[in-house]
């Protein structure tokens, strides 16, 4: 069998679980990592605070990709900038654009969102959108050069799984990008059914920073993505039958 | 089966003329490279013929079986390989759960409805030699070109038969039937009907924009096949023979901002799988490219034509175009399918009832002859015929029939912007 | 005055690289942006720190949903 990888930036990955390393201690990283097989992590960038000297580089394993993230940024151009001082940081062009105007539903500013994507990919990032699930928003990120879209299952933090799933379906179909499913799952089997629907890659975090076992909790996650992908591979058979079968035939006049 | 035996020579042929007819169909390097533009053809830059051709190139449909064909029934949203797979051999003992597939589709995004139409032929002057068509330049026929007098004198005909849309033809002759002319048609279409289709010779963005501005609103052309080496032995002289041309005719339409593009292969011209496939991809993908345009389908298969009455579908019996049609709506539920009048009464009334969305009705692919089709009076300057139709029913007698088979008859669902 | 990571210090006059040496910043882990725009490494040791200049001093944290 061929190796089922996928390409973001140029770059191949076959770990389709990207992690997210918010809310749980620098110590239970590189566990998390490892036993998540993530290749991508991302990460948040903040305003250094010089009492505490701790640097998250020195917890994540090398060859493990990096995307910097623009949370805190309220419109393209806040986004643009903490973008920019990302890249500076000097861990790769990779950034995952995420715009919030609304601090209680934290839901993303589609139209923001495409405006900063297009800058962003005009200076050479690796852009890969937080969005609402919107097919027009869609494709407007892919015409503005997305490298990916990541649409919310659900609010974040919500843990409610596929709130959109007919919506992210509508993007799977349709966009000529990778589709990673990104906010709201919150467990393993929504993941799973994320990849079933054909989801290129899944990320979370609240779901794996809360659990009791955080680095057990992200190997569940792995399991799950690989068996819904696996799934998705084999071509998901017979569920139920459709439509009822009519006691006419309905094609009793062909006659040659 | 024997091959179709396209050739046929006229008396009233020069000597000349017959020499270069002989020339063009035994001499392959007497013909042009098909796949040159030729002067004053726009180039667009589009990636839409390699995905197709990719694709088509590579269907290797004996390969498919009946455990793919259940897979793709089953799937929610039939991709690109459950198409293949409802287009192959393997598929053609799952015709009857097809079609309840493809109705559970057509009810879905068309509800009960069935559209009806009217195409009027306004000239079948040619400067093309396509070897099947009763058009051909080398076809013994009576040409004609109607006036604007003419055209609205027929476009009255038809308009008080009850019909709203209407779809305008002609040969291919930019010089008899130049675009000005077309346009003015158009012009007149606009004042009778509330939607004009046209099926003409492709042109420019620029002169898709004209015809718009003039009232059409939805562009067919029929890439009669995909098959490239086997289009270049039926399209043997003439504008119609640049293949890629043609091919991007579509696109242009939608760059020169028509609402709507209608496709289609002539099945029975070369593996009509493979035209079937890409035809159903060439839409697939343009869709993709420009989610706000219309689609559309056709399913023609060849008829006998005047001066040759032996031509016919070869290996697309009525079981295959079912089959063609029933996979077409399964993986394009949103787009129209056209019925031919190609096709016999049984057929279409069946067909419409599955998959077909639109159905032609009081057809004439004469000239200037609506008046004596309908009212009785004959016409002895009447230009003739494209093809032999096979199903000759009025538009009332179409109507009628569409009610009583359940269905509801729509005549129009849109305003031109 | 020189606001820095929204304070105002006093500092102006004073070289970037010897600010960042007092207030024990690991350059390596940083990313500076003055007045908007994105100071790279090499001009650390060129700036010197103006009156009304605004500075993000940032970098990596935990991260993600």
């Amino acid at each position: 069998m061929t190796k089922d990888t996928f390409m973001l930036g140029g770059r191949e990955f076959s770990s389709r679980f990207i992690l997210g390393s918010g809310k749980y201690s620098l110590e239970l990283i590189r566990a998390a990592v490892e036993n998540a097989g993530a290749q991508i992590i991302t990460l948040a960038v903040r305003r250094t605070n010089t009492r505490k000297n701790e640097n998250i580089l020195d917890y994540i394993p090398e060859n493990v990709t990096l995307l910097p993230n623009t949370s805190g940024a309220r419109d393209a151009k806040e986004a643009v900038r903490i973008a920019r001082m990302a890249r500076e940081l000097g861990c790769g062009n990779f950034v995952k654009v995420e715009i919030m105007k609304d601090s209680k539903y934290l839901l993303p500013d589609n139209a923001e969102t495409v405006k900063a994507t297009e800058q962003l990919a005009k200076e050479g990032f690796v852009v890969l959108p937080y969005m609402y699930p919107d097919l027009y928003t869609g494709r407007d990120l892919m015409n503005a050069g997305a490298a990916a879209v990541m649409p919310l299952a659900a609010p974040i933090g919500s843990n409610k799984g596929l709130a959109t799933r007919e919506f992210i379906q509508i993007l799977i179909d349709e966009i000529d990008l990778p589709v990673i499913v990104d906010a709201g799952i919150g467990r393993p089997s929504q993941a799973c059914e994320a990849m079933e629907m054909g989801a290129a890659a899944i990320m979370a975090n609240t779901a794996i920073a809360t659990a009791g076992d955080v680095p057990a909790m992200a190997g569940a996650f792995k399991n799950a993505i690989e068996a819904g992908r696996a799934a998705y591979l084999a071509g998901l058979g017979r569920v139920l039958e459709r439509g009822a079968s009519a006691s006419d035939p309905l094609t009793g006049f062909l006659r040659d | 089966m024997s091959e179709n035996q396209f050739f046929v020579d006229s008396d009233r042929l020069g000597e000349t003329a017959l020499a270069k007819k002989h020339r063009l169909e035994n001499d392959p390097s007497s013909r042009t490279d098909h796949m040159k533009y030729m002067p004053g053809m726009e180039q667009i830059s589009s990636d839409i013929r390699d995905k197709v051709l990719r694709e088509m190139d590579s269907y290797e449909y004996g390969q498919y079986t009946e455990a793919d064909v259940k897979r793709a029934l089953a799937h929610e949203t039939c991709s690109v390989e459950d198409f293949k797979a409802l287009l192959s051999p393997a598929a053609a003992p799952y015709l009857e759960e097809m079609a309840a597939r493809a109705k559970l589709e057509t009810s879905r995004h068309f509800g009960n409805t069935v559209y009806l139409f009217t195409p009027l032929y306004i000239a079948n002057y040619c400067e093309n030699y396509c070897v099947y068509c009763g058009f051909n330049c080398y076809n013994d026929i009576k040409r004609k070109k109607l006036n604007m007098q003419e055209i609205e004198k027929e476009m009255k005909v038809i308009a008080d038969s009850g019909i709203e849309e209407i779809l305008m033809l002609t040969g291919e002759s930019r010089s008899k039937s130049d675009v000005r002319y077309i346009g003015e048609a158009c012009r007149l279409a606009a004042r009778y009907f509330r939607n004009v289709g046209l099926e003409i010779y492709p042109v420019n963005s620029d002169e898709y924009r004209y015809l718009h501005m003039c009232g059409a609103d939805y562009v067919t052309v029929f890439q009669e096949t995909y098959d490239s080496d086997k289009y270049e032995t039926l399209h043997l002289l003439g504008h119609k023979r640049i293949y890629p041309y043609r091919f991007d005719a579509q696109e242009r339409a939608i760059l020169g901002g028509m609402r709507g593009v209608g496709f289609s292969a002539l099945l029975g011209l070369a593996d009509f799988r493979k035209d079937a496939l890409a035809s159903a991809l060439h839409v697939y993908y343009l869709q993709r490219k420009y989610p706000h345009a219309e689609y559309s389908l056709s399913c023609p298969r060849l008829r006998p034509i005047i001066n040759n009455d032996k031509i016919n579908p070869q290996d697309v019996h009525e079981k295959e175009l079912c089959q063609v049609l029933c996979a077409y709506r399964i993986f394009l539920p949103y787009v129209g399918i056209t019925v031919s009048s190609r096709e016999q009464k049984h057929f279409r009334d069946g067909i419409v009832k599955i998959a077909a969305t639109k159905i032609s009705a009081g057809v004439s692919t004469g000239i200037g002859d609506h008046e004596s089709k309908y009212e009785g009076k004959e016409d002895a300057d009447a230009g003739d015929e494209q093809f032999e139709i096979s199903d000759g029913r009025s538009f009332d007698e179409m109507y009628r029939d569409m009610s009583e088979e359940g269905l509801q008859p729509v005549l129009n669902d849109y305003v031109y912007v | 005055m020189v606001r820095i990571n929204g304070e105002e210090k006093k500092v102006q006059g004073m070289k970037l690289t010897e600010y960042l040496e007092a207030e024990g910043y690991r350059q390596e882990t940083i990313a500076i942006e003055c007045n908007e725009e994105i100071l790279s490494k090499s001009e650390y040791d060129k700036k010197i720190l103006q009156d009304g200049d605004v500075l993000e001093i940032v970098n990596f944290v935990g991260g993600g949903r």
